[in-house]
């Protein structure tokens, strides 16, 4: 592994002239028919770095994954991995990816362990090379009871795991993971988020897309906001919500709660107000007075709490729910 | 995608590759082969059932049925049992639905329900590939087949000329033919109800015109004509003399239809699916 780490980093020096970063994407343009899905988009992974990709529906996240494994063309911009150039170089750029999609590929007629397996071959790995792996690979994945399973047969979490153990075959340096925990309840999650903490620890790098701020801000080191095709805000979560938000928000329901975004009184201790169906949000510097003044007014829930990314996310990209997607 | 297409410089905005490029083939696709004939190893005694009980199911009742019925056919003046006639035409249309059914059907699955193409992408492989091995291995599947039933033909003793061998191999060839074809209606299909229309309007009155229940000269002199470039004729034009332990007349003729065929279709099948993916 270290040798062929060493081929890697040769590999990356030979072509490029620049400092390398082990992923570079820049200016990517994307048009489907007259809509502009992708625009003018670029973006760096640095090895070892977890890049989070987050965005609304149709934001262009999974366009962009695309791209970047050159499935789909861009109409204009460039993409570079590991030294080499996509989509010239795809399969010599795959054959160093690990991927797990948004839905599972698992083949259903295979055992978790022939899944391996076969997915191996594809790498033009031998069954005897996979098959020295798998126990590693399944442990990893915590499906070492189940080896012998067919994907239907497992969890949705199992399922994830078993494709993201299905990811590590190759042994890849980065993982392009495309929205790998959406659907799973709050154990197989936190399996999932311990898993990949680990790989960064081993130094592999990470592309993440995600619906979820919380694993956004868990596992990234730096973050990518798109919507409508366009990155609208970059840089380290904590660095994000500091930049854009007030350190506090109060969110106020019940009786009487809306006609609070039209005081004056509070408006004046609030940086900026908000109101999003029942509830009003207060972002503020300083939430101990607009606390004490909202306990003037009787039959009100109050919900004291940091900012947060969440909250970064709806300011930057809006409450609206998204018809395209 | 490959190595085959050159492209003269990868400059800020490169114009997408047309689809009908030369395909990009490489040894890639055995281990997508080897992965549908690891799936089919778990279900082949019942599918190897599946497939030849119809073929021997019409075989039997149609031959011996209708074959008391006609007595002996006229081959190009020779006379010969029906039932030869038919088992000769039949094993040549068991070649078109087993490779049909596998490269429509299966494939399909494969590609749109399961998602397993996409899977297979993600990995080093290229589309091209994976359509060469789905079209391999429908291929595999009907010479299957067609092996099976051409036991079974010898046990009943309907053909034992030496000459099989040859027929065997033309079957080959009628296998990657209509596998090739029926992959374009595969990367055309919005759901499995479009291969009704293939089977409906393509299939079924090509197993009328072709001569595989009745001579094509009973047919009125313009439908022969159409008749006469439709694949599954001139794979029976070829099997049935072989059939017969004759060598069939104007065999490169009728092998040169088989390949242009298997050659246009399996391009155009390319193009499709390439374009099904390019989204």
């Amino acid at each position: 592994m270290a040798a062929a780490a060493a081929g890697l980093r040769q590999n990356a020096c030979v072509p490029s002239s620049s400092p390398t970063p082990l992923f570079h994407a820049s200016h990517l343009h994307k048009r489907y028919g007259g809509t502009t899905v992708v625009d003018d988009l670029s973006f760096e992974i640095a090895p070892g770095e977890c890049l989070g990709v987050i965005g609304p529906n149709g934001a262009g996240k999974t366009t962009t994954i695309r791209m970047c494994l050159g499935l789909t063309t861009p109409d204009g911009g460039d993409i570079s991995a590991l030294g080499l150039q996509m989509p010239r170089d795809a399969l010599a750029i795959k054959a160093q990816l690990g991927v797990v999609t948004q839905f599972d590929t698992l083949d259903p007629d295979f055992s978790c362990a022939e899944n391996l397996v076969v997915y191996g071959r594809y790498f033009g790995f031998s069954k005897a090379h996979v098959r020295a792996r798998v126990p590693q690979l399944l442990e990893f994945a915590a499906l070492s009871h189940k080896a012998d399973a067919r994907p239907g047969e497992l969890s949705g979490g199992m399922r994830r795991r078993l494709s993201l153990a299905r990811a590590l075959v190759n042994d890849p340096r980065l993982l392009l993971l495309d929205e790998p925990t959406t659907g799973l309840d709050p154990q197989a999650r936190h399996l999932m988020w311990e898993r990949l903490q680990v790989l960064l620890q081993q130094g592999k790098s990470i592309l993440l897309t995600t619906h979820f701020m919380d694993e956004a801000e868990r596992l990234c080191s730096r973050l990518l906001v798109l919507d409508h095709g366009r990155k609208i805000a970059e840089g380290r979560p904590r660095d994000l919500i500091a930049e854009h938000l007030e350190p506090d928000v109060v969110e106020v329901y019940g009786n009487g709660a809306l006609s609070l975004a039209e005081s004056p009184e509070l408006k004046a201790m609030a940086a900026r107000v908000e109101v999003s169906g029942e509830t009003v949000f207060f972002y503020t510097q300083d939430a101990r007075r607009l606390l004490d003044a909202l306990t003037r007014h009787s039959g009100l829930r109050t919900f004291h709490r940091p900012a947060n990314l969440e909250d970064l996310f709806l300011k930057l990209t809006g409450r609206q729910i998204r018809e395209d997607g | 995608m490959n190595t085959t297409t050159a492209t003269p410089s990868a400059i800020a905005s490169p114009p997408s590759p047309s689809v009908w490029r030369a395909p990009g083939i490489s040894l890639r696709w055995w281990p997508v082969f080897l992965r549908n004939l690891l799936v089919w190893r778990k279900l082949a005694i019942p599918s190897l059932i599946g497939n030849i009980a119809e073929p021997l199911i019409w075989l039997v009742a149609f031959g011996y049925g209708m074959g008391a019925l006609v007595g002996q056919v006229s081959v190009d003046g020779v006379k010969v049992p029906y039932i030869l006639f038919l088992a000769s035409g039949s094993i040549c249309m068991s070649a078109m639905n087993a490779a049909s059914f596998e490269a429509l059907y299966s494939a399909f699955s494969r590609m749109h329900v399961q998602k397993t193409w996409d899977g297979i992408m993600n990995a080093p492989v290229g589309l091209d590939d994976i359509v060469l091995a789905e079209m391999l291995w429908a291929a595999f599947k009907s010479i299957f087949t067609v092996t099976a039933i051409l036991f079974v033909m010898l046990g009943l003793g309907i053909s034992h000329s030496p000459k099989l061998v040859v027929a065997w191999m033309v079957l080959i060839g009628a296998g990657i033919t209509f596998s090739s074809i029926a992959l374009i209606f595969n990367a055309l299909a919005k759901g499995y109800d479009f291969f009704t229309y293939y089977f409906t309007l393509f299939m079924t009155p090509m197993m009328f015109l072709s001569g595989v229940f009745f001579p094509l000269e009973q047919l009125p002199s313009a439908v022969r004509a159409v008749a006469a470039w439709l694949p599954l004729t001139n794979a029976v034009a070829l099997v049935r003399p072989l059939f017969m332990d004759q060598w069939p007349a104007d065999w490169w003729l009728h092998a040169a239809v088989l390949a242009v065929y298997a050659v246009a279709a399996f391009w155009i099948a390319l193009a499709l699916t390439r374009k099904r993916f390019r989204g």
